[in-house]
């Protein structure tokens, strides 16, 4: 019966697309009225940011087949670039001779660099390699203590004097812009070690630097205030004071809607040209395409760099919209897997399906949080006399634990079941 | 009843059809060898018939018993035997711990069957504790060959045995697959070196697009003028 | 001589107990690794659902170790390591076996671990809570102090029972392991399938078996440093988390697929890890007599704070990727 109704359709009826966009409809519907719109507003504007950096996994993993597990990294950074460049400037920083004192630990820091290099090259005048990798990490370490040596008391002054060096004043975009590229920078890193290697390894070194780039924004002190968070960030757009909150965070939601079409209409771009063509190519015979003389490594680094550097913009838009630098807020639950559920079950290389998806599966996030907590409530009632183990009192942290077990089971199932995705990639044949 | 008998055998990988019906009937006592160009679906019958390539259509046999589409390892308590052409050993393992994975359906017989094979291949007892990944390459097809043997086969594929091993090695390799077969172990092969392997053959197949070409004896398939010239090259 | 003794306590006894539970978890990563072909990112929690079995186990029957003179925890160990097995059994099954043999790329099995590490990270918090817990109901860890017999040395070397039994048990594990993968049929037939699986199924090896085996392996050694581990420190929910690199990187630099390598990386890393955050600082300061008098020997002097403990295993591993990718002892699968 129904599969009769669907073959009355034209074949490139873009049905399933329209189902989606209309479940996505319904959904943000339901939230406004239901939760008023400034919470609806909210709502929308994090969901945007989220599919910015929905559209950078996806064409990591949808073009590229390259899994980055560690995507809440290159939000972070994304973040304190937003911050770094948002923030007012610090007067109790600037007004006394730190900045020339910091400004002289960071030469002392080239300087090391440039010595260590120079030494790793000795080998061009005749030092047998053996000598060269002793000598080097013999440099490497002493000029490692003497740097970090160097940093402690400025760094240590920083904090007390003046709690951290502060922001530079800018309009938040262009921190969004730099922090795109220091994610691409990282990404850059990354990719350049791994990319070549089997696709495990990739995950497991994203992983990696996310975490360390989570411990060195939560640890500087002088540079984010660590623990004690930044807050207010200045908003690139008119902030809820003066125009109150719907009409401020819709204006909020419109510079974030003009960035997801735009990066859509550049991917759309990207994957029907050449360079898109490529790079599937290259994602799904990988041999055939080295045959072919194409520089399947290379390609590939572009394509991951790409998708980190609109991480790294998607992450600041959303911490500037938080209106907070935390870094302890990061967790790779929100900012990894949550992305990750939206691109596989979006449909991984398909951009629209990837946009939908993370609309969708946002509000169902937000909208699971009283719906955990009513679950849990009926858990500790029946369970609670059963086990007993804990007293139920902290069962808003439990039901987060249970949205945790909903999250994983979705990959899991998804990549079993419908490993494309509810939009899976369409696969065009040109011609000729 | 032949020892194994195929009918009109399609099949092929991910839905795409190589095999287009081929005919295959070997006995105890033969030596099959199958030759053809390049394409011609030659690796593809054998893995057919040791159920690692889908077979969609036709029928095979192993004494009158449907095995079509059977998992290798079944087929291995059969009493069939294949050896592919590549990664035909297990590289880290010790010569004798090879042999002992051929025989690991039947750990009771590894011991006496251990003796024969070493009796069979003097080189690898020689070798015994060495990795097999360190041999040369004709002792590393005695590897594979004596792996097989090691579960007394009555059925030996083998997929081009020779491929890559200087003719010296080549003519050993030969030999010692007749005196396989004299044991009573009926052999299926493909072969590029098509000449030397028909001349062994009690039984030879052509296949050209997945299909039968000619089907005789290995001596009048080499004096078959059209044979020679539309493959043999003249 | 003090401070020999510190550098003891702090370098050689907590190396060695890191690296003995990295060894430990890098085995069961290059064991599945070298059988299935993926990077089971699940594993680190495998080790914590086990250590929660095992405190299961104790609450119910605290005190019965008693009856042999031994922590109860070390008594209930077998019961965790079989509810482990069972459990890496049954996720095989469910979640990766159908996967498989639908013929998926590896990478994306990779992924569906790491969503089985959310779910079973969700399940254990949900049941277990996010606090620290200690293993021992009802009895008392045992610590072991040992003076030296030198005059100069006033303070005892410290080593506490799970960090002794972690050490024999490390040992027996890889004695038992060697034995196993070189004597048994079941062994070489593991051993067959790392080195070529295609091969492996053409021989008639039960496949199915040996992969089976390979997760009851991996979940009992999951299940025993995941005991051990919070045995000697408590037994937190974050125990995976902080695993994970660790253990990734030993098996790596090891060379994958190559359990001797997986031993000898499980002590690089753990090694590297307490040299790095060691105060050396400690030690310069009896030779201070040796240095020039404008040398100042700072209150610490280590190669990163405790804080950036991570950053060692992630280095090692970014210096074997460039370095030398399939690990020292050249791995299989690259």
């Amino acid at each position: 019966m129904l599969a009769n109704i669907l073959n009355k359709f034209p074949e490139n009826f873009p049905l399933r697309e329209l189902v989606v966009a209309g479940l996505v409809f319904l959904a943000v519907l339901l939230v406004l009225i239901s939760q008023g719109s400034a919470y609806g507003v909210r709502m929308l504007v994090e969901a945007s940011c989220y599919a910015i950096i929905a559209l950078g996994l996806t064409i990591q993993w949808g073009y590229g087949g390259q899994f980055n597990a560690g995507v809440m990294g290159f939000v972070a950074l994304g973040g304190f670039c937003a911050m770094l460049f948002s923030v007012p400037v610090n007067d109790a920083f600037w007004s006394t001779d730190l900045p020339g004192e910091l400004g002289r630990a960071f030469v002392w820091l080239i300087a090391g660099v440039l010595l260590v290099v120079a030494v790793s090259q000795l080998h061009r005048f005749g030092l047998s390699k053996r000598l060269r990798t002793v000598l080097t990490i013999i440099v490497a370490l002493i000029t490692w203590m003497v740097v970090k040596s160097v940093f402690a008391p400025v760094t240590s002054a920083i904090e007390n004097q003046a709690g951290f060096i502060g922001g530079l004043g800018l309009p938040a975009w262009i921190g969004w812009l730099v922090g795109g590229l220091l994610a691409g920078l990282v990404g850059y890193f990354i990719g350049h070690i791994c990319l070549g290697l089997r696709s495990d390894y990739l995950a497991i070194a994203t992983l990696g630097i996310a975490e360390i780039i989570k411990a060195f924004l939560k640890n500087e002190d002088w540079l984010t205030r660590g623990t004690a968070t930044v807050s207010p960030l200045p908003w690139p757009t008119p902030g809820p004071a003066e125009l109150g909150f719907v009409l401020s965070r819709s204006i909020y939601l419109a510079v974030t809607a003009v960035m997801i079409v735009a990066i859509f209409f550049l991917l759309q771009r990207a994957y029907h040209a050449p360079w898109g063509r490529m790079i599937r190519a290259i994602r799904d015979n990988e041999i055939a395409a080295q045959a072919m003389g194409k520089d399947v490594n290379k390609r590939r680094l572009e394509v991951f760099v790409f998708g980190c550097v609109l991480i790294g913009i998607g992450g600041g838009a959303l911490t500037t919209f938080n209106g907070i630098f935390d870094a302890q807020g990061y967790l790779p639950l929100n900012h990894t897997f949550l992305v990750l559920v939206m691109v596989i079950l979006g449909g991984p290389g398909n951009n629209l399906g990837t946009i939908l998806g993370a609309l969708l599966v946002y509000i169902i996030w937000v909208m699971s949080e009283p719906l955990a907590l009513y679950v849990m409530h009926l858990y500790a009632d029946v369970a609670g006399s059963l086990f007993g183990w804990e007293a139920p009192a902290n069962l808003s942290s439990r039901a987060l634990q249970a949205r945790v077990f909903v999250i994983g089971l979705l990959i899991t199932l998804v990549l079993r079941y419908a490993p494309k995705g509810l939009m899976p990639e369409k696969l065009t044949h040109e011609k000729g | 009843m032949s020892l194994l008998n195929a009918t009109q055998v399609q099949g092929g990988y991910g839905g795409m059809n190589i095999l287009k019906g081929v005919d295959m009937a070997i006995d105890k006592e033969d030596i099959g060898v199958i030759v053809g160009p390049n394409g011609a679906g030659k690796s593809t019958m054998l893995k057919a018939i040791f159920g690692l390539v889908q077979v969609t259509d036709g029928d095979i046999l192993l004494r009158g018993e449907s095995i079509r589409n059977r998992q290798p390892n079944e087929l291995v308590h059969l009493g069939m035997g294949f050896i592919p052409q590549e990664k035909n050993i297990f590289p880290s393992m010790t010569v004798e711990e090879n042999l002992e994975m051929g025989a690991y359906i039947k750990p009771r017989t590894t011991a006496r069957m251990l003796e024969k094979i070493y009796s069979f291949f003097p080189d690898l007892k020689q070798k015994r504790k060495q990795p097999s990944g360190e041999l040369s390459g004709g002792q590393r097809q005695m590897v594979a060959m004596g792996r097989a043997l090691m579960t007394e086969p009555t059925l030996l594929l083998l997929d081009e045995p020779t491929a890559g091993l200087s003719p010296l090695y080549m003519q050993e390799i030969f030999d010692r697959i007749v005196e396989i077969n004299k044991a009573g172990v009926g052999i299926l092969m493909v072969e590029q070196n098509a000449k030397q392997a028909l001349a062994i053959a009690t039984k030879g197949f052509v296949l050209a697009s997945g299909q039968n070409l000619f089907t005789d004896t290995g001596e009048k398939l080499l004096n078959d003028p059209d044979v020679a010239k539309s493959f043999l090259g003249g | 001589m003090n401070e020999l003794v510190f550098f003891i306590n702090n370098v050689v006894i907590s190396g060695t107990v890191a690296g003995s539970i990295y060894a430990i978890g890098a085995i069961g990563i290059t064991l599945v690794f070298s059988i299935m072909r993926f990077a089971h990112f699940a594993h680190a929690d495998l080790m914590t659902f086990g250590a929660l079995m095992v405190l299961m186990f104790t609450s119910l029957f605290p005190g019965s170790g008693a009856l042999l003179g031994i922590p109860t925890p070390l008594l209930m160990l077998p019961l965790g390591m079989a509810m482990t097995a069972f459990l890496a059994i049954g996720i095989d099954r469910t979640f990766y076996k159908p996967m498989r043999e639908h013929g998926v790329k590896p990478i994306v099995i990779v992924i569906a671990s790491l969503g089985v590490t959310l779910m079973l990270q969700g399940l254990i918090r949900l049941f277990a809570g996010t606090g620290s817990r200690s293993m021992y109901v009802g009895e008392s860890k045992g610590i072991y102090r040992l003076e030296l017999p030198f005059e100069l040395a006033s303070r005892p070397i410290v080593i506490t029972e799970p960090q002794i039994t972690l050490i024999l048990f490390t040992l027996v594990a890889v004695i038992g392991l060697h034995l196993f993968m070189h004597r048994t049929r079941t062994g070489k037939a593991m051993r067959a399938m790392s080195d070529n699986p295609d091969l492996a199924r053409v021989s008639g090896i039960n496949t199915d078996k040996v992969v089976m085996v390979t997760w009851i392996l991996a979940g009992c050694l999951a299940a025993a440093a995941g005991t051990f581990l919070s045995m000697d420190v408590s037994l937190t929910p974050d125990l995976s988390f902080h695993l994970l690199l660790p253990i990734f990187a030993a098996a790596i630099v090891g060379g994958v697929g190559h359990p001797y390598g997986a031993i000898a990386g499980g002590f690089l890393v753990g090694f590297a890890e307490t040299l790095s955050v060691f105060n050396w600082a400690v030690l310069l300061r009896p030779i201070r007599h040796w240095f020039p008098e404008w040398v100042e020997i700072p209150r610490t002097l280590a190669l990163v704070g405790t804080e950036y403990k991570i950053v060692v295993p992630f280095f090692i591993l970014v210096v074997v990727l460039v370095w030398r990718p399939t690990g020292i002892f050249k791995g299989k699968v690259i």
